[in-house]
């Protein structure tokens, strides 16, 4: 077929933030997918919790501590989080490393937290249904929160090399876009988790 | 924000003609030899390989259905064991609802979508690859296990407690589940990939109400795919973990509830059916415009009610639990909401006969399938119909009616338009026509070996046989349908053999197809056939729903693309108005290497719970060489 150019779109920028930019719909598609397992996660929970007379079934509910101080650093968590997203658009490399170590530090002393808090559940797997769909939604979350940490990290390092290039600032908007989901996910958990059983 | 490329970069307004062609596709080209072959992330291979390899599970999970037809042939037959039958159905089910029918719907996604929205690759191709990768890997598995007699047995439903330990002590149901995983996560990807292209990579001026109906169809079912797979994903998790480290999920004794599994297969599985369907009804959608002559009647009508049908659908799954004793309430609700998605559905079949009444039809193989899909289809809502009232469930549940209800559905609905897809976009994929006269055969003699074959199953059920019976004795009389079943089934079984050396013929010897053989209206019929690997020299404009009837000599385009590394254009959600030019990634080897350490870590999983631990270093490395930049021009810039 004849070609006509009918416009000319060379002076378009290479790469973008936000809506704007194919790689942030991805993680939107992810983030939808895996909020519907939670979302079901959390219905086979109240499922079990409807269908039982007695819960939590055999156990004492989970001890507080853990679960709450994680609460309390994943809220705070976001103000360097949302600082990192700012300087990241800024294209302020220095910052950007700095935020990410930060963010790094923040996620790692979550996981040894969630270490506690599976200790902590006052039950393992295999006493009851009960115990098995704990450990199962807190095992989905920690997938997420070590993925996250994981994938941080791994930025957090190639800011530091020569392919610390200004489209890695996007990817850097984007590892913290997920990050506010990771938070926004364990919100209801803690809710589920630690104080359905005490109703 | 924005950085402005140097000008010295060689841009496509600065060439013509070869000189442009050439130098395109020496980019987009995938590199030769083996290794090239498994790096390739180009939409096109990729797609390829995925309608290739469901269709060689369609194969496969055919035999299955001829062995069933031949031991059911007569009564108390000695053909097949019990064991093998319960093997054989439990693999012709999953075979076809998870390595077929799905796999074969996102696989005409993968290569039709890109082309049709006027891009040159899907988003995240290389997630594409790896999809396509962990596809083959699944199959293989289940395969391979049902080759050393560890096939699943337990249906392709999987209910516990059937499924649970105690009552297959084997690793049958483990298979079962874990190859579960892998296709979902298969399938996932690929949506995610879709939703994005459709969302991000249009061509400009493809505002939303110029999105050809196909693709619409497609990324209604991408959305469909990310709600409810994660239910059964969530499942079969949850079913080997109770299977392997006694966690109480599904057991009663302990708190669990086996009535859980059913509502977590179900919340997927219904939704399933129309991840099937609505594929099925875009395909119709774009055959009957070109055959009919005529853009397809109500083209809002059809979007809203793709999309009506999407949200219903999550609304249905209690109805195939009817007979576990829910609430009357539940009960009416779900007869009503089941009732309900035939408006929609209704709806498209109104718009389609419409096209056709107001048409000019031309009655091309293609179209001929349309059809025997709109008669199939129909019957088959109407069985839906029967199925969705309480009392008549109560009284066909588990037995050959609803059997036949469901092959209707799911053949008249996604395979008889499927088929019409293969003749009507074989000549874009392989540039030469299939045999309109083989095409003729192959039409009627699926439609009368089909009705043949399933038609009556509806009387046997109605007389009381019941699904999954290995054999059935000479008094209950079910000998003589049960042969005219068999019988249809060897025509239907043998119409596929004629389509399959249509294929082979044709791709040695067919008429040469040229870029636009049918005189169709969507943007893949504006470039060659085959395409090359950048899909288009330069990235079309749009300016009307039917680009290709509005002007069919010359194509608008926009100019400006980088010549010297892999781009694509990145279009605003509503409008498709341009907003940036987008690196797109390099063949690689890494999905490839990905998916063999997820494949590790997934098998070794259902063996061990230590798996986990030692299964996960290798995919994080797998991950990291993925995405590390490896220097090349796209990741530099």
């Amino acid at each position: 077929m004849r070609q006509t150019i009918v416009r000319n779109v060379a002076e378009l920028p290479t790469y973008g933030y936000g809506p704007r930019s194919g790689p942030w719909w991805g993680a939107i598609g992810f983030m939808a997918l895996e909020g519907m397992g939670f979302a079901i996660a959390i219905g086979a929970y109240l499922y079990l919790y409807a269908v039982n007379p007695n819960w939590p079934i055999g156990a004492a509910p989970p001890d507080l501590w853990p679960g709450t101080a994680e609460t309390i650093i994943y809220l705070l968590s976001v103000i360097p989080n949302e600082m990192t997203n700012r300087v990241a658009h800024r294209q302020d490399l220095a910052r950007v490393r700095l935020g990410l170590i930060v963010m790094a530090l923040i996620g790692i002393a979550l996981l040894v937290l969630r270490g506690f808090e599976f200790a902590h559940l006052n039950t393992r797997w295999d006493n009851s249904a009960y115990g098995s769909i704990v450990w199962l939604i807190l095992g989905l979350h920690t997938t997420h929160l070590a993925t996250d940490v994981g994938d941080t990290l791994v930025l957090a390092v190639l800011m530091f090399t020569r392919h610390a290039k200004p489209r890695r600032f996007s990817d850097v908007t984007d590892n913290v876009f997920y990050w506010n989901f990771v938070v926004l996910a364990w919100l209801p958990l803690y809710v589920l988790l630690d104080w359905v059983p005490r109703l | 924000m924005s950085m402005v490329a140097e000008q010295h970069e060689l841009r496509d307004d600065a060439l013509n003609g070869l000189q442009l062609s050439t130098r395109v596709e020496g980019i987009w080209r995938t590199p030769s030899g083996f290794l090239g072959a498994l790096m390739s992330v180009d939409h096109k291979i990729v797609g390829r390989r995925y309608i290739v390899t469901a269709f060689a599970f369609l194969l496969l999970g055919g035999l299955l259905a001829v062995l069933m037809r031949v031991q059911l042939a007569r009564s108390e037959n000695t053909f097949l064991s019990a064991d093998k039958y319960n093997q054989l159905f439990t693999m012709h089910g999953s075979t076809m609802m998870f390595l077929f029918a799905v796999p074969v719907m996102e696989a005409f996604a993968v290569y039709l979508v890109p082309l049709m929205v006027g891009t040159r690759n899907l988003a995240f191709p290389r997630l594409n690859a790896f999809s396509y990768w962990m596809f083959l890997f699944g199959g293989c598995f289940l395969w391979i296990s049902f080759a050393v007699n560890v096939g699943p047995d337990v249906g392709w439903f999987a209910y516990v407690p059937l499924a649970s330990l105690q009552y297959t002590p084997t690793k049958r149901p483990d298979v079962w589940a874990q190859m579960i995983t892998f296709t979902e996560v298969a399938a996932l990807a690929v949506s995610v990939e879709i939703v994005v292209t459709v969302f991000k990579q249009r061509a400009p001026g493809m505002t939303l109400d110029r999105i050809p109906l196909f693709v619409w169809a497609m990324l209604v079912t991408a959305f469909l795919v990310m709600f409810a797979m994660p239910s059964i994903m969530v499942a079969s998790t949850s079913l080997i973990l109770d299977r392997l480290v006694n966690t109480r999920f599904y057991d009663s004794s302990s708190g669990g509830h086996p009535l859980l599994w059913q509502h977590l297969f179900w919340f997927f599985g219904h939704p399933e059916v129309y991840i099937i369907f609505i594929p099925g009804t875009g395909m119709v959608s774009a055959i009957l415009a070109t055959f009919a002559r005529r853009p397809v009647v109500g083209y809002p009508v059809i979007i809203l009610s793709l999309i009506a049908t999407g949200f219903l659908s999550f609304g249905l799954w209690v109805h195939h639990m009817f007979v576990t004793g829910l609430p009357q309430l539940g009960a009416g609700l779900f007869t009503a909401s089941s009732m309900l998605i035939a408006v929609p559905s209704g709806l498209q079949i109104f718009c389609w006969l419409a096209t056709l009444w107001d048409g000019r039809p031309v009655y091309r193989t293609p179209l001929l399938f349309v059809i025997g899909f709109i008669v199939i289809f129909v019957l088959g809502g109407l069985s839906g119909v029967m199925v969705a009232s309480v009392p008549i469930d109560t009284q066909v549940h588990d037995t050959y009616f609803v059997v036949a209800h469901f092959h209707y559905v799911l053949i008249g609905g996604a395979v008889f338009p499927l088929i019409g897809a293969v003749y009507y976009w074989f000549p874009k994929i392989t540039g030469r026509m299939l045999s309109e006269r083989l095409g003729r055969w192959n039409f009627w003699l699926a439609f009368v070996g089909f009705n043949v074959a399933f038609f009556p199953m509806h009387i046997l059920g109605l007389i009381g046989m019941p699904r999954r019976v290995y054999t059935y004795t000479a008094d209950m009389d079910w000998a003589h349908l049960n042969l005219l079943s068999s019988g249809g089934a060897a025509i239907f079984a043998f119409s596929f053999a004629l389509l399959l050396v249509n294929v082979i013929q044709s791709l040695r010897s067919g008429t040469l197809a040229g870029d636009n053989p049918w005189d169709a209206s969507t943007l893949e019929w504006a470039t060659s056939s085959p395409p090359p690997p950048q899909n288009f020299d330069r990235i079309p404009v749009v300016k009307h729903r039917d680009p290709l009837w509005l002007d069919n000599a010359s194509l608008p385009v926009v100019a400006g693309l980088s010549v010297e590394r892999r781009e694509v254009l990145l279009t605003s959600l509503a409008e498709a108005e341009p907003q940036i030019r987008e690196a797109s990634p390099e063949p690689s080897i890494w999905p490839l290497l990905t998916a063999i350490a997820t494949t590790v870590f997934f098998i070794g999983s259902i063996f061990t719970p230590w798996a986990v631990l030692w299964g996960t270093p290798p995919m994080a490395v797998a991950l990291i060489g993925w995405f590390w930049p490896a220097g090349s021009k796209e990741d530099e810039e």
